[in-house]
């Protein structure tokens, strides 16, 4: 299978993994088994890192704060920030960490039930560790889209239901 | 009262007005029967539209279109299928191919002039050509041969009084994509009897597995053809109603005559966003291609399973199976499909009496919604088959 192909699979399965062996083989004219190998070579590999399913916690009903950290963090020699940003990310509170450029070195998202419960986290957890110099917060206040998912009422298929 | 035209009245109200009726009020209705893109136009060509707007482009434009527009479909007709038109005097900005079509005919036919085409076919080609005071000749094509046109049926139509082949690949309702050398035949035969070709080409990027071949490329072909192309189903952009036609100055000239006097100039606005769309649309045309293309594999394989047999069509986004196995015509088919099963489709005989014994599904749908209603056709295929 040419990498083409396995980009092809790949594609199918991100925008629903629950896309079957037998239809994504139809879907690219393929053979089932090839696919099914496919899948699994690539989830050996850590390609396909896991499955997971995109759900609106706010429309089951289930509050979550989100918050923006922006940490300023004194490099260390030898790891410069990845000490740091590993202490961060083992958190389970803690959604993503990057490092960027500008004023700050890390952004961290948290989550939780609360703003308190994240404000305490920032200020018991994250605040006091080592080289840590400065946070600065934000709270989400809307989501509008994240990760190419647009979060409002989807769209009415407008068409006539029946043309020519 | 006087009688109102008989020309008018002479061509028949559409068929598949009855079924549309019932579907549009039928809730849970899953519809293959939609003639345009699921997709809505990708957003930088609207944001494109939402800026010309803010900036005041809100006026007519030339009679001809935007001379920006038509130099980037030169450019693009150029470099796609190496066919050169002059922006100036040998392209045409329409309201769509409808338009396109309509003065094509205006333009080029005397009373009684015979216009060819190959059924099934497009629903507008035989009351576009009697509305021009022509006369339609259908030429049937074969669901064995992949409803390929057959040229030899084609020169036996031709008569003394035949005007102009009018043609459709990539093709509605079947999918069709002629080959290559089947088309060379069809130029050949319309340079023989002096004959002009009308080639509708609105599905050009659809194509799966196979190049498009643009009929005006073909040797000897430009001098005599009327390219008619459009925005609508490459870039989603149906309800901005802009295509083009493309021909010889003195076609263009005739054709203008008609355009200026009944419809002065497609909307502006419109206009801007389809040069947006052949500026930087490319990466969505592909996106969209692509998607259409698993579709189709995915149908391909179901319909045949099911046992509604169909060639895999290398074109635009509709299938067109035989509905044999089931022993019905094509609107008993539609009709009972539709109120067991919910799910709408055309029936092929409103494509010409070949598409009977067919039906056409467009897979211009989520590919949720085409499985939950091949899941019900097959439900009401296996009652039928007993």
């Amino acid at each position: 299978m040419n990498h083409e192909q396995q980009k092809a699979i790949l594609e199918i399965l991100e925008q629903d993994a629950r896309t079957t062996p037998e239809q994504v083989a139809s879907m690219l004219g393929l053979e089932v088994e090839q696919v099914r190998q496919a899948i699994q070579q690539m989830e050996t590999a850590g390609i396909i890192r896991r499955y997971k399913t995109v759900i609106d916690w706010d429309r089951f009903g289930e509050e979550r704060v989100f918050a923006f950290i922006d940490v300023k963090v004194s490099p260390a020699r030898e790891v410069g920030f990845d000490d740091v940003a590993e202490r961060i990310y083992r958190f389970p509170q803690v959604h993503a960490v990057y490092l960027v450029s500008g004023d700050h070195d890390l952004r961290v998202i948290v989550s939780g039930r609360t703003m308190k419960e994240v404000a305490a986290f920032v200020a018991e957890r994250l605040a006091p560790l080592d080289r840590v110099q400065a946070t600065y917060t934000q709270f989400v206040l809307k989501r509008y889209k994240e990760d190419g998912e647009v979060y409002a009422e989807t769209e009415p298929d407008r068409r006539l239901v029946m043309a020519p | 009262m006087k009688p109102i035209s008989r020309r008018v009245d002479a061509v028949p109200p559409s068929g598949i007005r009855r079924f549309f009726d019932v579907a549009a009020q039928m809730e849970d209705c899953i519809s293959l029967g939609v003639g345009e893109p699921d997709f809505v136009t990708p957003w930088h060509i609207r944001e494109a539209a939402i800026w010309a707007i803010e900036k005041g482009f809100t006026t007519y434009t030339s009679n001809y279109g935007l001379f920006t527009l038509r130099q980037r479909i030169a450019a693009h007709l150029k470099r796609r299928y190496g066919v050169a038109y002059s922006p100036e005097n040998e392209m045409l900005i329409t309201v769509g191919v409808s338009e396109g079509l309509d003065i094509a005919m205006r333009a080029l036919l005397n009373p009684g002039d015979e216009v060819i085409f190959f059924e099934p076919s497009y629903v507008s080609y035989p009351p576009c050509v009697m509305f021009a005071g022509g006369t339609p000749v259908p030429v049937p094509t074969d669901y064995r041969q992949g409803f390929q046109p057959d040229v030899d049926r084609l020169r036996d139509a031709i008569t003394p009084r035949t005007k102009a082949i009018l043609l459709c690949y990539p093709n509605n309702p079947t999918g069709t994509v002629a080959e290559r050398e089947v088309l060379e035949a069809i130029v050949n035969l319309a340079v023989e009897h002096d004959l002009y070709l009308v080639s509708d080409e609105i599905y050009d990027r659809l194509v799966y597995d196979t190049e498009h071949t643009c009929v005006a490329s073909l040797p000897g072909a430009q001098e005599r053809t009327i390219l008619l192309g459009g925005f609508s189903k490459s870039y989603a952009m149906t309800g901005w109603r802009i295509g083009y036609a493309c021909a010889p100055a003195p076609i263009i000239e005739m054709m203008l005559k008609v355009h200026q006097y009944t419809m002065l100039c497609a909307p502006i606005a419109a206009q801007k966003a389809a040069e947006e769309a052949l500026e930087h649309g490319e990466p969505e045309v592909e996106r969209m291609r692509r998607e259409y293309d698993r579709r189709r594999r995915l149908i391909v394989e179901r319909l045949n399973e099911i046992g509604l047999e169909c060639l895999p069509p290398q074109g635009a986004f509709y299938v067109f199976p035989s509905i044999r196995c089931t022993g019905l015509r094509s609107e008993e088919f539609t009709e009972q499909l539709l109120w067991e099963e919910r799910v709408a489709v055309v029936p092929g005989n409103v494509f010409g009496d070949s598409g009977e014994g067919h039906v056409r599904l467009s897979y211009a749908t989520s590919l949720p919604k085409i499985e939950e209603a091949l899941h019900r056709i097959e439900r009401f295929v296996n009652k039928r088959r007993g």
